[in-house]
């Protein structure tokens, strides 16, 4: 059975008309993107069943939800769906809650309710009252509620969108732990780019009830006929490996295909697997290597592609390495430096990266 | 406790035995009743709001007479009890317990129906994505988050029950140990100028409707500091 999720839903909602397609791996984290009002949440919900589309086609791993002549009901479903409020049972303890949907006998279970508690840090509220939690702590509850139920996908409806930034960044660890210690596939809700960067290894962007485009995160960042490279805050997120780490000036040496990037860092263990976010604004290109400057790191690459960018801006695609083969990385350049530098697509330059942020462990590669 | 005579005993008894069955079987016809017009989109489903809520504004004598019509010897009430011998409904606690269940309807329907409302579909959609039956669904996670208007609605229910007078005395009578309710005896003891029985009567059933009123507004307070 080939390992993908493959969607199809359509189907007219009031006023707005859904039809949206895709098929991404069953694995990682897919991230659905796109304006508030674009049908992101209806498709969550179709996928779950808990909107009924009368045209539509789901299927997790081979396993068929849906299509032209059955409906799975939500209940028979192996999913755990976490809603933009954490929406806990007032009624239950939140022990009661995280085993609410636990199947009753535990030999079944693949997800422990002792792993998930220590996973998401909620050892210390099992017996409290939901009404008693922070927003977090409540969110938290709600993930484990979800995975406790041996789902075969977790699908997130904006979780974070409810909360403040202090809370959002107390969450997104454990978001982060969870996808690199679970196998399962989450499909993930958000209309906020710097999550999307810091969790998705996969993206399938959404406008107006349809899919714009769907693939590896890095590749749809940084293509140029999407808007999301020709934004202002364009941006491409880097899955790279630690190779060596310099305690003394606290710097990681990170590689990524066809080149190295210096980055200051707490200490990193070598081998270890960190995303980078690199700005298309931090990048400027040069034709002759810089011979003193207080910018670290200075990368061969050739320019694939250029695409302008609002007034008088220009947004290059570079591909790292001598011969372009290496990872995309964007830079984003004035109309008249590229015209007085004579810049073209083919040309090799020096990409001068002024800064580079560790977003987040990157997933382990898989095969 | 001199002046409760054996006859008074026997009116409140069976005051509190009616109330019991009536308020039961509300809560088992009730609820499915609210459950249906609290999530149903049906076109009916006003029409049959309307029709369970008629009680509150019908002259009780009204809603008794028709009651005596079809639970007497000529109605289908009288079909029904002809087949355990008896002659008719109308004028027998059975006829007392249909009356009073009618009567008493929407004093249960419409606080459960509202807890049901307020519930909303959030927390039965999260039941059904944690593989719950919607048979499941609505026995752990609607009916306990709905108990407050269950709490309400029996309260409310039973309360009416012992008060009502006009049903009783058009479909029930005045037969002691069978339909001679508290309201009823009330009546009784003033028509026939025994005051001091009705004064005790009266008073008790004063006490009691306190007593009602304000667990009603404690049930209330708790389900707004619940809700916030």
């Amino acid at each position: 059975m080939s390992a993908t999720i493959k969607v199809h839903l359509a189907g007219q909602l009031g006023q707005f008309a859904l039809n949206a397609a895709f098929e991404v791996p069953a694995r990682g984290v897919t991230a659905l993107f796109g304006p508030s009002g674009c049908g992101k949440t209806s498709v969550l919900r179709g996928i779950a069943g808990l909107l009924q589309l009368r045209d539509g086609y789901c299927s997790i791993a081979g396993d068929v939800w849906q299509d032209a002549h059955h409906f799975r009901p939500v209940h028979q479903r192996a999913l755990g769906y976490v809603f933009q409020e954490s929406s806990l049972f007032a009624h239950l303890s939140v022990r009661g809650n995280l085993l609410y949907g636990a199947p009753k006998q535990p030999q079944g279970h693949i997800i422990r309710f002792d792993d998930v508690v220590a996973l998401l840090g909620l050892e210390t509220f099992l017996d409290r009252a939901p009404a008693t939690l922070s927003g977090g702590e409540r969110q938290r509850v709600a993930m484990g509620r979800a995975l406790l139920s041996q789902p075969k996908i977790l699908l997130m409806d904006e979780p974070l969108s409810a909360l403040d930034r202090l809370t959002k960044d107390e969450i997104l660890p454990f978001l982060e732990r969870l996808h690199e210690s679970l196998a399962i596939p989450v499909l993930y809700v958000s209309h906020d780019m710097s999550e999307v960067e810091r969790l998705a290894d996969h993206l399938v962007l959404m406008r107006a009830g349809q899919v714009v485009a769907s693939g590896p995160l890095s590749v749809l960042q940084s293509d140029p006929a999407l808007p999301l490279a020709v934004s202002q805050e364009a941006a491409v997120s880097l899955d790279t490996r630690v190779e060596s780490y310099d305690a003394q000036d606290g710097m990681a040496m990170l590689a990524v295909a066809g080149g190295c990037f210096l980055v200051p860092s707490a200490p990193l263990i070598t081998g270890a697997a960190q995303r980078l976010r690199i700005l298309a604004g931090d990048v400027s290109l040069a034709l002759a290597k810089p011979n003193e400057s207080t910018i670290v790191n200075v990368l061969r690459a050739k320019i694939l592609s250029v695409q302008e960018s609002g007034a008088h801006q220009m947004v290059a695609v570079l591909g790292l390495g001598e011969d372009g083969q290496g990872a995309r990385l964007l830079s984003r350049v004035t109309a008249r430096s590229w015209r007085l530098l004579g810049l073209a697509p083919g040309m090799s330059v020096y990409a001068q990266v002024k800064g580079a942020a560790l977003v987040r462990k990157a997933a382990p590669p898989r095969s | 406790m001199a002046g409760f005579s054996a006859e008074i005993w026997q009116s409140v008894f069976l005051t509190l035995k009616l109330a019991t069955f009536a308020t039961l079987i509300l809560l088992v016809l009730g609820t499915p009743l609210a459950w249906w017009l609290a999530r149903s989109k049906s076109i009916w489903k006003e029409a049959v709001a309307a029709l369970v809520a008629m009680p509150l504004v019908l002259p009780p004598t009204v809603l008794g007479f028709y009651l005596l019509v079809v639970l007497g010897p000529q109605g289908p009430g009288g079909a029904l009890a002809s087949l355990w011998g008896a002659r008719t409904l109308a004028f027998s606690f059975t006829g007392l317990v249909i009356g009073s269940v009618l009567f008493s309807l929407p004093f249960v329907v419409q606080p459960i129906r509202n807890a049901f409302e307020a519930i909303g579909d959030r927390p039965l959609e999260v039941a059904a994505t944690l593989r719950a039956s919607p048979w499941r669904a609505f026995w752990t996670v609607a009916v306990p988050l709905a108990s407050p208007g269950f709490l309400t609605g029996a309260i409310l229910g039973f309360a009416h029950t012992v008060g009502e007078f006009g049903v009783v005395l058009m479909i029930g009578g005045n037969i002691p140990g069978e339909t001679k309710v508290l309201s009823v005896a009330i009546f009784d003891y003033v028509e026939t100028s025994q005051w001091t029985q009705a004064h005790l009567l009266s008073a008790g059933m004063v006490a009691f409707s306190f007593c009602v009123v304000l667990a009603m507004m404690l049930i209330e307070k708790r389900m707004m500091r619940r809700a916030s």
